[in-house]
């Protein structure tokens, strides 16, 4: 019974890991772009919330509603003014200025709100619970799963259902033809960006009320992210929330037989698909 | 008044030159075949008018204005429209979204929509759900250029679209040139089969490593010219 606990546990650890990595499969999946400073964007965005709740007294879901068309037009520039500059056949220049970007976010952000811990003012929702029969679980836990599908679910109809989706597909596949079409391959890139800041926003919103965030945790963030991505397969979203899951169930079960082991057995049960499926569980067919 | 032209068009490719001083032009309605050998500079040409190859402004001219620097884009939006070398179909999209992404850059209405496209190559019509890469070669060039009518341009630029193609299938897609002329676009005609090219265009260009050898309407010109124009086996002859 333990067992089945701990299982249940862990898949509502991992919805909050396929919020993270949601993002980042975004960004990847269309401009195959590696965003290095995508945990420290998540950590970014929840100060952000906390300061739209200290600011306004609005609960966090709210802020978070305010934050999320601020941080859309931050990604859109971000995108436009730095990241479009350095993509191209090399991978080596995105990942170092994204690098670049990912330790000015830490140190500002030291400088900004200290070194201190937060965290966002659930009221009293992270202590509610609700029997589901096999096991009793986190109201706040439970949102963050349901969050993660929906978020997904939505932006595989924006992708696969919408004229937007479709130029960010054909841009994905071919940017000079898409051109060709016209559209402007860099104003979907940062259309893009700004869409993974969205996501970000939600993510921030349940990491800053589940747990205490400082300035300095964001990378940790990005390697479950980046894990939850490499496990489901580059590019496929739905991979991605089966990712986080089974990077989420893994670490329950090392915790349960040992507490040092959660981490560790994240990275195992990531090593272990890699070395099995090397392109992930459920990879595009084409890339 | 010329639709669009090209003056002295210089093209490079890092420190290759790929075109020295092409003149080029074409009027409203017109069918301008380009011939040329392989590397004559065709694609490059092209590449140039439709903005992927960078020049400076006045070296392009569409409408009396110069185009020559800007995006692909943007020029799109002006009523051009490219059928690329290679076809160059959205592997993620189907035949379907193939076509509608085509309409991104339409300006207004126009002869050409999805109907109008499927009565044009009804066969795309039982595949319209199928990857637009799951279908044969033949097929997947009625696509590409029915994506490129979708916008229902003024100026189509079709390049080498019998490339790599059976002669029957070659014959299906010329057959459609005639009714795309009639709804009113001008077209460049891209093409290494002379005979074919000539028996649909106006006037025709030829070219050789990056310069234009002959010039003249299609019914003028001599089989004698086009040969030397093509082969430039004029240089080669001793005297
Ligand atoms: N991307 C490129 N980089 C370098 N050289 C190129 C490139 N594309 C074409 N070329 C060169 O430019 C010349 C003209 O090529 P192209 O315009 O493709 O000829 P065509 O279409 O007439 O066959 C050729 O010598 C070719 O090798
Ligand atoms: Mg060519």
């Amino acid at each position: 019974m333990i067992w089945v606990e701990t299982v249940i546990q862990g898949l509502l650890l991992g919805g909050l890991y396929a919020l993270f990595a949601a993002g980042l499969s975004l960004v990847f999946g269309i401009m195959r772009l590696v965003n290095l400073a995508h945990g420290d964007l998540i950590v970014a965005s929840a100060f952000l919330i906390l300061m739209v709740v200290e600011f306004s007294g609005l609960n966090p879901f709210m802020s978070a509603l305010i934050a999320a068309p601020v941080l859309f037009g931050f990604g859109y520039v971000l995108q436009r003014v730095v990241l479009n500059r350095v993509l191209g056949n090399d991978i080596l220049p995105p990942l170092l200025v994204t690098f670049g970007l990912s330790v000015a976010l830490q140190n500002g952000m030291l400088e900004l709100f200290s070194a201190d811990s937060r965290r966002l003012p659930a009221g009293g929702l992270e202590n509610q619970s609700l029997n589901i029969g096999l096991a009793t679980v986190g109201t706040l836990p439970l949102m963050t799963l349901a969050s993660a599908v929906i978020a997904i679910f939505l932006l595989n109809r924006l992708l696969y259902a919408t004229a937007l989706g479709r130029a960010f597909r054909a841009t994905s596949d071919d940017p000079v033809t898409a051109s060709l079409m016209g559209i402007d391959p860099k104003r979907i890139f940062a259309l893009a960006t700004g869409l993974a800041m969205v996501v970000v926003t939600l993510a921030a919103l349940y990491l800053g009320m589940r747990s205490n965030f400082d300035p300095s945790i964001g990378p940790a963030r990005l390697i479950y992210a980046f894990q939850a991505v490499i496990v489901g397969g580059l590019g496929s979203l739905w991979g991605t929330l089966a990712g986080g899951p089974i990077i989420g169930v893994a670490q329950t079960l090392g915790a349960q037989i040992n507490p040092e082991w959660q981490i560790l057995s994240g990275h195992l049960a990531f090593l272990i698909v890699l070395i099995l499926r090397p392109r992930g569980l459920f990879p595009r067919a084409r890339d | 008044m010329n639709l669009l032209e090209t003056r002295a068009l210089t093209a490079s490719y890092g420190q290759f030159r790929a075109l020295f001083g092409v003149d080029f032009r074409i009027e409203p309605g017109e069918v301008v075949a380009i011939i040329g050998s392989n590397g004559a500079g065709k694609t490059t040409l092209l590449r140039s008018i439709t903005g992927i190859l960078r020049q400076t402004p006045d070296m392009v001219i569409h409408r009396g204005e110069a185009i020559g620097a800007m995006a692909p884009d943007r020029i799109m939006q002006r009523g051009i429209s490219m059928v690329p070398e290679g076809r160059m179909l959205f592997p993620s999209l189907s035949v379907d979204e193939n076509l509608r992404i085509g309409a991104q850059a339409r300006r207004g209405a126009g002869r050409w929509v999805l109907e109008t496209v499927f009565d044009l190559f009804p066969i795309l019509l039982e595949r319209r759900n199928s990857p637009a890469t799951a279908l044969s070669g033949g097929q997947q060039q009625m696509v590409a250029i029915g994506r490129a009518l979708m916008s229902n341009p003024e100026l189509l630029l079709c390049d080498e679209i019998s490339l790599g193609l059976a002669p029957v299938v070659i014959r299906d897609i010329y057959a459609a040139l005639p009714l795309i002329r009639e709804s009113g676009a001008a077209m460049v005609v891209v093409e290494q089969d002379i005979a074919r090219a000539l028996s649909i265009a106006d006037r025709v260009y030829c070219l050789m490593e990056g310069r234009v050898t002959l010039e003249g309407r299609a019914t003028d010109v001599t089989r004698e010219a086009i040969h030397a124009a093509y082969f430039g086996t004029q240089e080669k002859v001793q005297p």
